[in-house]
This record gives structure tokens, C-alpha cells and sequence, in this order.
């Protein structure tokens, strides 16, 4: 196979799995390594499938069934859904989780379903988030994914690139989700559609995984098909080849930050590319502060938090809501007393899973409520109510907020 | 599938999310009346009194940006819309769209007022404001969405042949 010319990490991995050498602007049919759809898109899923005449799915082993958006069922309707996806996990010998088990994105990555350099499509915009391991991951509708099921591939048109250097250090208590946030900002709700993202510098060095997480799942709200994080500093639990580019690879934008005076960020309601520094919102009253979702659900998220609240008590008249983003962080949460001290402040736990963030199940705030969440989306109605308004933040913001009841700067709590 | 539509405009902005297409907590469901009863809600609660069947939707920018739940374009279509035209879509929309039978074009240089009588010839990619006397000329699909879009969907498509064609080298676009 000749190379012509140096390939992007997407033409890398494009490649590989089309089985020839292909560039920015090619249709390609590529083969799948894993695919995953939860219960908001299963159900359709299922449907398309068994309408196209599939009868069994291409792969079992690395087809990935997650309860978690509206979990447990709130209502009868859901709750048969549910029994659709056991029924044809059983069926089929898929992979499945259940209720509790956790948000389908931090599973994927946590139990190994997906690895650096493999391709992978979700029945969920925020599949992009395995760009953190330097995975292929771009998210698909219900019928799309059927179609892998049923193939075993998918057909895509090989993204161009945007490369976004970010160098320099946070300051203290400034955290990878106000450097998300700044890039939504920067870059916009379409800055990147139909495209691919890089990110890559020192200051993306510096992350760790849960970091590099936190950046490739808000991809998708700068309108990327993937955001791939460059391996440098990567570490893993198992062993990998890192995938880099190549040095002459061609992008078709550069951009650079540098990082060094960065201040907490807030996304303001309505779109969450509408970002500012928190100062200007500095003094807002809130009344509800979420803490969790897919982007920020982790065990260090909840660490912050456990910071910012030590010792203390949520203010009055506001209300803190924690959903752990997997069964396993929240037990390991459980075992070195972070869900002690942040109930004994004052936080409300719900089961792991994806909880308020698409207000389909529970925690739907009140008709003009101003909420304040860790989570990456804040469109009219995202939370289950049009004529709420909801902020998005690091989860030391969101903290300091329930600690204060208005929008404050986290970084003292977080200086020593 | 018909490929001249006529029908008249309901013109919204940029950046149209599939929250304000299909609020997340009617989502889930396999009942696509449910879907079409509530779409656009939020964004445009006259919506559903005032459109007809073969009403168009025509957007700006990015539309159908946020999640990729497939609900979005099953709503719209289920209601009875015969076309969605904007400047251009969001990638996962676009694919949905397509993928479920709804025809979407891509034009980028549409003039249109709620109102306005259009005329479109999908096979041809034409789009006539007839109210306007304009013509546009919307950008060419990938041959794969015109095949998938030409069986009436992705289901359609892949019972007829089984699976993708091979897709040959191209060459390069910058
Ligand atoms: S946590 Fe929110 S954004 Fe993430 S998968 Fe669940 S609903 Fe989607």
C-alpha cells in the first residue's frame, strides 16, 4: 500500500479499516470494531434491524446494550422498552448493562470495549468521548447503527481536520472542563462540522484520562464528527501502540491557545457554546447545582466537590443532586467516604446513570429555576423543562454554587 | 418515493438542536404518532396547528445540531413534512434524515419567508420559491445518501441489497 502523503490520525485509522490508503474528502464503507446503543436509542435500533431482515447481529461480543438514560423506568412505556433490549440481548448473546451499571460512555471505556487506533460507532452523539484513547468513535442514529449490526460496517466520509495546539499549565483549581468549555467557545457549535478535531499540545499532555475524556466528549458540541487527542502522555491500564499522526499530515486549520491565564468558564443558557469566563455571571443566585452526566460523573469530580464542601453545608433553599456516572466510581466513592461527607453536606444521590441531564427520568427542575451543571449540554428544554435556565461548569463551580447559592469562583476552595 | 414536492415554508434560524426538534423526555418510545404530536414544541408551539402535509421545513445553519437521536427526523416526518432544506445540516441529522426517508437538501444560498410556495424537484436538486420567483440549486449528496434516499430509506436499502456497495477510490478534495 503506498502512502502519498502524511495522514491525519483519521486517515490513520480510516484507512486501516477500509483495507486501503485513503484522504480527507473519500466516501469509504470501513469495518467496525464495536458498536453500542442505549435505551433511548436501542429500542428504534432493534426495530430497523429486524425490518432490514437481520437476524443475527454481526458481532455479539462487541455489541454493547446500555440502560442508562432513563434509568430505572420512571414509567410503564419505559419500563417495557427496557424489557425489549434484556429480551434481545438474551436473544442475540449481546453485551448488556443494566440498570445502575452506569453511563454507556464511561462503561465503554472503563470495561475495555474500546481501545486506541479501533473504530467504533454509538447510537449516541457523545461516542466521540473515546477520542480520549485515540479511538475512531463518532456517534450515529438508531437505523445507522442497525446497519452495523446487521454488516458489520458503516459508511463514512473520511473527515478533514482541525488541529488545536494547546499549550501552557491550568492554574490551580481551573480544571479540563473549563478548557473544554473555552474551546466550545472558541470554535463554536459549528465549528467543526463534518470535520475532525486533533488536540494536542502541552496542555493536553498534562491531562489525564478523565481530562482527555472530558475534552473529546464536548467534540460534539463544537459540531465534530470525531476529536482525537494525541497520545502523548496517555496512560492506560493495558498495553498499546500509541497512533500518531504524520508530521507532514495535512490539516485544514491550525489554532493554538495558550492556557497559562485561563479562568473558571460557564456555559450560559441556551446553547452551550455561549461561553464566558464565571466572573461575569459571578453572584447569580441558583437554586439547583447537578453534579455528573458522561462528561463529568467521575470519582475525581466527585473528589472536587468533597473538596469545595468540606466541612460545610449547601446553602438554604438550594438543592445538590448527584448521579455517579458508574456503579463502580460510586462505590469506590462509598469507599473512601466522599458520599459520606457530600451527603452529610447536603447532597441528594440518585443511581448511576445518565439522571437529570436529559430530563427524562428524574431531578427535572422547575419553571424558571436557574440551574447550575456539570454536564455538556444546556439547549431549551434539555433538562425536561423549556422555561428552566440551565449554566454548565466545572464541577468545582457547580460545587462553590451549592456551597454559596450563587455563582462564585471555585478556585480559592481548591487553592491549598 | 415522489420526487417533485410542493408545499409551503416554515422558516426557522440557525443552530436548530434536536432538543427544540423533539424535547429528550418524549424520546422514548417506538409509538411515532407520540413523536409527531410533540414536535418542534418548544421552538414553535403553532407549529402543528398551523402545517399542512408536504409542508417544508427550511433552516439556516447547522440544523439539527446535539444528539443523535433519530427521533428528530421521525418526528418531522411522521407529521407530515415533505422536505427539510437548510444552509446546511448537522452530520448526524443529515444521515438520520436520510437514513429514515426524509429527503434533506442542502442549499446554501436560500431566500425564504414562512409562507412562501415552493416547488422542489429532488432528483434534479432544484428548489423554486415560487411565491418569490427565485431558484437554487442545493449541493450534490454523497452517491451512497442518493441510493439510500432513492429505496426510501436505510431499512429499504439494506433488505433490497444486504449490505454497502465497496466504495472505490475517488481521489482527493481539499
Ligand atoms: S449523560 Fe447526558 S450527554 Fe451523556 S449520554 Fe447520558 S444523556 Fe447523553
Amino acid at each position: 500500500m503506498t502512502e502519498p502523503m502524511g495522514q491525519t490520525l483519521s486517515e490513520k485509522i480510516l484507512s486501516h479499516h477500509a483495507g486501503r490508503s485513503v484522504a480527507a474528502g473519500e466516501l469509504v464503507v470501513v469495518n467496525v470494531d464495536g458498536s453500542m446503543a442505549s435505551d433511548t436509542t436501542a429500542p428504534l435500533t432493534i426495530k430497523a434491524f429486524e425490518e432490514m431482515g437481520g437476524k443475527q447481529v454481526h458481532d455479539p461480543s462487541r455489541t454493547c446494550l446500555v440502560i442508562d438514560h432513563a434509568a430505572p423506568a420512571p414509567n410503564e412505556r419505559i419500563g417495557n422498552l427496557h424489557e425489549l433490549m434484556r429480551q434481545f440481548a438474551r436473544d442475540q448473546g449481546t453485551v448488556l448493562y443494566d440498570v445502575g451499571a452506569g453511563i454507556c460512555h464511561q462503561l465503554m471505556v472503563d470495561n475495555v470495549h474500546v481501545r486506541p487506533g479501533e473504530l467504533f460507532i454509538g447510537a449516541d452523539s457523545h461516542t466521540c468521548s473515546y477520542g480520549a484513547l485515540g479511538a475512531f468513535a463518532t456517534g450515529v442514529g438508531s437505523t445507522d447503527l442497525a446497519a452495523v449490526w446487521r454488516t458489520g460496517k458503516t459508511w463514512l466520509k473520511v473527515p478533514q481536520t482541525i488541529r488545536v495546539e494547546v499549550d501552557g499549565t491550568l492554574r490551580p483549581g481551573v480544571q479540563a472542563k473549563d478548557l473544554t468549555l473555552f474551546l466550545v467557545g472558541e470554535l463554536g457549535i459549528s465549528g467543526a462540522t463534518y470535520q475532525a478535531i486533533e488536540f494536542c499540545g502541552s496542555g493536553v499532555e498534562q491531562l489525564d484520562l478523565g481530562g482527555r475524556f472530558t475534552l473529546a466528549n464536548m467534540a460534539i458540541e463544537m459540531g465534530a464528527k470525531v476529536g482525537l487527542v494525541h497520545p502523548e502522555g496517555l496512560s492506560l491500564p493495558y498495553e498499546f501502540t500509541p497512533l500518531r499522526p504524520d508530521d507532514d499530515a495535512r490539516y485544514v486549520r491550525h489554532l493554538s491557545y495558550d492556557v497559562d491565564d485561563l479562568a473558571p468558564q460557564l456555559s450560559a443558557p441556551g446553547s452551550p457554546d455561549d461561553v464566558h469566563g464565571l466572573e461575569r455571571y459571578a453572584g447569580t443566585p441558583i437554586t439547583y447545582a447537578f453534579i455528573g452526566s458522561c462528561v463529568n460523573g467521575r470519582l475525581e469530580d466527585l473528589h472536587t466537590a468533597a473538596r469545595v464542601l468540606r466541612d460545610a453545608h449547601i446553602a438554604p433553599g438550594v438543592r445538590l443532586v448527584i448521579a455517579p456516572a458508574s456503579r463502580d466510581i460510586f462505590l469506590r466513592a462509598l469507599g473512601d467516604g466522599t458520599v459520606a461527607e457530600l451527603t452529610r453536606a447536603g447532597a441528594t444521590f440518585l443511581p448511576s446513570g445518565c439522571g437529570p441531564c436529559v430530563g427524562t427520568h428524574a431531578g427535572v427542575p422547575g419553571d424558571g429555576e436557574t440551574v447550575i451543571s456539570t454536564a455538556n449540554r444546556n439547549f431549551t428544554g434539555r433538562m425536561g423543562n423549556p422555561r428552566a435556565h440551565v449554566f454548565l461548569g466545572a464541577p468545582s463551580s457547580v460545587a462553590a454554587a451549592a456551597l454559596t447559592g450563587r455563582i462564585t469562583d471555585p478556585t480559592p476552595f481548591l487553592e491549598d | 418515493m415522489d420526487t417533485v414536492l410542493c408545499g409551503s415554508a416554515h422558516v426557522y434560524g440557525d443552530d436548530i438542536d434536536t432538543d427544540r426538534i423533539i424535547p429528550g423526555k418524549y424520546t422514548k418510545t417506538l409509538d411515532l404518532q407520540s413523536l409527531a404530536d410533540h414536535v418542534l414544541e418548544d421552538l414553535d408551539p403553532e407549529f402543528r396547528l398551523r402545517m399542512r402535509p408536504g409542508d417544508m421545513i427550511i433552516a439556516g445553519d447547522n440544523f439539527g445540531c446535539g444528539s443523535s437521536r433519530e427521533q428528530a427526523p421521525l418526528a418531522l416526518k411522521t407529521a407530515g413534512v415533505s422536505v427539510v432544506i437548510a444552509r446546511y445540516f448537522a452530520r448526524i441529522f443529515y444521515r438520520n434524515a436520510i437514513n429514515v426517508g426524509l429527503p434533506a437538501l442542502e442549499v446554501p444560498d436560500l431566500r425564504a419567508e414562512t409562507g412562501d410556495e415552493f416547488t422542489v424537484d429532488l432528483a434534479q436538486g432544484v428548489v423554486r420559491n415560487t411565491t418569490q420567483g427565485t431558484e437554487h440549486q442545493a449541493d450534490r449528496m454523497p452517491e451512497v445518501m442518493m441510493a439510500i434516499l432513492h429505496s426510501g430509506g436505510l431499512v429499504a436499502y439494506l433488505r433490497a441489497h444486504g449490505t454497502y456497495p465497496p466504495t472505490e477510490p475517488i481521489g482527493t478534495t481539499p
